[in-house]
């Protein structure tokens, strides 16, 4: 059972600055997904946690405890690393022992806690081999046994997942589910830049740009009422259209006209001084469909993938105007080079000015 | 003057030779099978099998005539009288075992064994580990690797003055001596201290091979995946523990290929011992032995031998394992 709370949190190199301003408060048995483009940091806040990288401002608590200069084994974490970081030299029992030797616990209870973990991960018969004769998933699954018998406050995972391939780490990510559910009060966290494991995993995604939080929210929140441009464009792939255009009717539902032409109707409500605001429209691929009034967007189809279950329209862009995906259901390969327009669920219609969503002022 | 421009000479006339050897060989070969025309697949095949002879070859001739006919000599000497003349069985060998000279050699050798390739790769892993972590590390770890560029009998020379002896009264000129003195002892003569002297002669050698030790090492300590240490921080481990319980064991291969590289110099060990002392006062080691019965007053080339080969059959094993485990170690 853990809280962490992190306030006006910063981290710099010298004069570089990688994060500043990070505030966030995490409850006791949440599993929270740092999300976010390469090099935003996530994995420096987490290692900042853990206690590998030093905090250079703000502070981190855990259960109210400043832990800034409290040395990484005494926070009450444990941390699965991507490369697994397993011990070369030592048996599968001995790499998930080894934390409890150092804190000089009983044999006993040593024993006790590693074929616990073992039973829990299906490791007891590799429990006296050495890493090197495991398998990618095995290995993964030794670094989690590491983490579970400190019984640590805090799950810490970076990028635990990146390393195996496509199948396994399906099967894997539900097992991180599976064990969080058989752990319901201790806090998860877990960076990772793949999207379907923050969507699936968390109770709630961090998404890092720009040295600093773009948003915090559940996985449907995000998707469903992204915060601003970049967030929108991040959660979700392909990812969300933006399409320029002009505010030219306000109240609780606005329309704009589009500057290629269309026009849209959204759900999300304007005030009158609004009218004749710059906006870019935001529309999910999945959000269009086929119409043959007069819809949002109208263009020709340069590429059909076909994906069996849905198939992805790629448009030619047209000048000056942002390429084009729309997600189609079922298949579609007679529409290459065909002229398709396309209109969205006025519910499903998303209204940015200046980069922030209108929803959110 | 005129040895200078020999040497030059020398060089100049070597490297060239070398390179017209493997740049006129390559150029026949490629000349008798060009790799064109109708066979020109069959010629490159060809010319393949050939090349590596070509480029090796004086290497293997070399070490044939330079190594493996002296050891076929050496073996065919040991059953020889002195001169070489008389053929005398085992003879030579039936006196080493009788010889107290020879078994105190044989001693003292082990004893340089026992401490040598121990306490240079002890200190050299030390010295890697702290070197790495500190900021002039890389000039600490310069002033540790310098001796290695010191040839052994210069070395020799060197400590020669550290442990100098000038009788009571006079200024000690050896550092050893004026530390002893200023702590107000009587100077002593180390290098005739039976028994210890041994190991004065010992820590000359160690102060050369620390430098080698501390280089591979420092490499080897590098090697080493950084996450398996920082996993080793969060699971609660001080500075002692990474060292001793993550990073040694992960190099012990490295660890066991500096050691045993050392052993093999060790039982070599002439240089220091012939400027030093020349095996006397109970120095005496396995190297020097040999020079003495081979090169010194009446020769005997039968003993020198005999004794030149117990060095070898002693060396071999270690070398077998030692390249056998630096083989393991680059895979």
């Amino acid at each position: 059972m853990a809280d962490l709370s992190l306030k006006d949190v910063a981290k710099a190199y010298g004069e570089v600055k990688i994060l500043s301003g990070i505030n966030l408060e995490i409850k006791s048995g949440e599993l929270i997904v740092f999300v976010g483009p390469s090099g935003c940091g996530k994995s420096t806040l987490l290692r900042m946690i853990a206690g590998l990288e030093r905090i250079s401002g703000g502070d981190l608590t855990i259960d109210g405890q400043r832990m800034n200069d409290v040395p990484p084994a005494l926070r009450g974490i444990a941390m699965v690393f991507q490369s697994y970081a397993l011990y070369p030299h030592m048996t599968v029992r001995d790499n998930m022992a080894f934390a409890l030797k150092i804190a000089k616990k009983s044999p006993q209870n040593i024993e006790k806690a590693v074929e616990n973990a073992a039973r829990i991960l299906q490791l007891t018969p590799y429990l006296d081999r050495l890493p090197k004769a495991l398998s990618g998933g095995q290995r993964q699954r030794v670094a989690i046994g590491r983490a579970i018998v400190r019984d640590p406050k805090v799950f810490l995972f970076d990028e635990p997942l990146s390393n195996l391939d496509a199948a396994l780490r399906v099967a894997t990510r539900i097992e991180i589910a599976q064990l969080k559910e058989a752990m319901p009060d201790r806090t998860m966290i877990y960076v990772t830049h793949d999207q379907v494991e923050a969507m699936t995993l968390a109770s709630r995604i961090v998404v890092l740009a720009g040295g600093g939080i773009a948003q915090v929210g559940t996985p449907l929140d995000l998707y469903d009422r992204p915060e601003t441009e970049f967030v929108a464009q991040f959660i979700g792939s392909p990812a969300m259209n933006l399409l320029p255009g002009t505010v030219v009717k306000t109240g609780a539902q606005t329309t704009v006209e589009l500057a290629g032409g269309g026009i849209a109707r959204s759900h999300v409500p304007t005030r009158p001084a609004d009218l004749g605001l710059a906006v870019n429209i935001g529309v999910r691929p999945e959000d269009f469909h086929p119409t043959d009034g007069a819809g949002i967007f109208s263009g020709t189809v340069a590429i059909v993938e076909a994906l069996g279950e849905v198939s992805l329209l790629y448009f030619t862009p047209e000048k000056g105007a942002p390429a084009m995906i729309a997600k189609l259901p079922g298949t579609h390969a007679d529409l290459r080079h065909r002229q398709v327009t396309l209109g969205a669920d006025p519910a499903k219609v998303h209204l940015f000015h200046a980069g922030r969503s209108l929803l959110y002022r | 003057m005129e040895q200078l421009a020999f040497a030059t000479g020398t060089i100049v006339a070597g490297v060239f030779a070398c390179v017209a050897w493997f740049w006129g060989s390559n150029w026949l070969l490629d000349a008798v099978f060009p790799a064109r025309g109708p066979q020109a697949g069959a010629n490159i095949l060809r010319a393949n099998m050939i090349r590596p002879w070509l480029f090796i070859g004086p290497a293997v001739g070399f070490l044939a005539v330079y190594l493996v006919y002296p050891v076929l000599n050496s073996v065919w000497r040991s059953l020889h009288d002195a001169a070489g003349h008389d053929w005398v069985g085992l003879e030579n060998y039936a006196w080493l075992v009788r010889d107290a000279k020879f078994r105190e050699a044989i001693w003292n050798n082990m004893l340089w064994l026992a401490v040598v390739p121990a306490l240079a790769t002890l200190f050299g892993l030390l010295a890697a580990q702290i070197t790495d972590r500190i900021r002039w590390g890389n000039v600490a770890k310069s002033f540790i690797f310098m001796p290695m560029a010191i040839s052994f009998v210069g070395a020799g020379v060197i400590w020669k003055f550290i442990y100098d002896y000038r009788p009571e009264g006079q200024a000690q000129i050896g550092l050893l001596n004026a530390i002893w003195t200023g702590l107000g002892q009587a100077p002593e003569t180390w290098l005739t201290l039976p028994f210890w002297n041994n190991f004065f002669l010992m820590a000359v050698l160690i102060w050369i091979q620390t430098g080698f030790a501390m280089v591979i090492l420092s490499a080897a300590l590098r090697g080493i995946p950084e996450e398996t240490i920082e996993a080793a921080i969060l699971d609660g481990a001080n500075p002692w523990q990474v060292f001793f319980r993550i990073k040694v064991p992960q190099i012990w291969g490295t660890i066991a290929v500096v050691w045993t590289t050392i052993t093999i110099v060790v039982l070599k060990v002439f240089d220091i011992v012939f400027v030093m002392t020349n095996g006397q006062w109970g120095t005496q080691v396995l190297a020097n032995l040999m020079y003495d019965w081979m090169f010194r007053g009446a020769p005997d080339y039968g003993r020198g031998s005999a004794i030149a080969l117990v060095i070898m059959a002693l060396v071999t094993p270690i070398m077998v394992w030692n390249i056998r485990n630096a083989r393991k170690e680059m895979r």
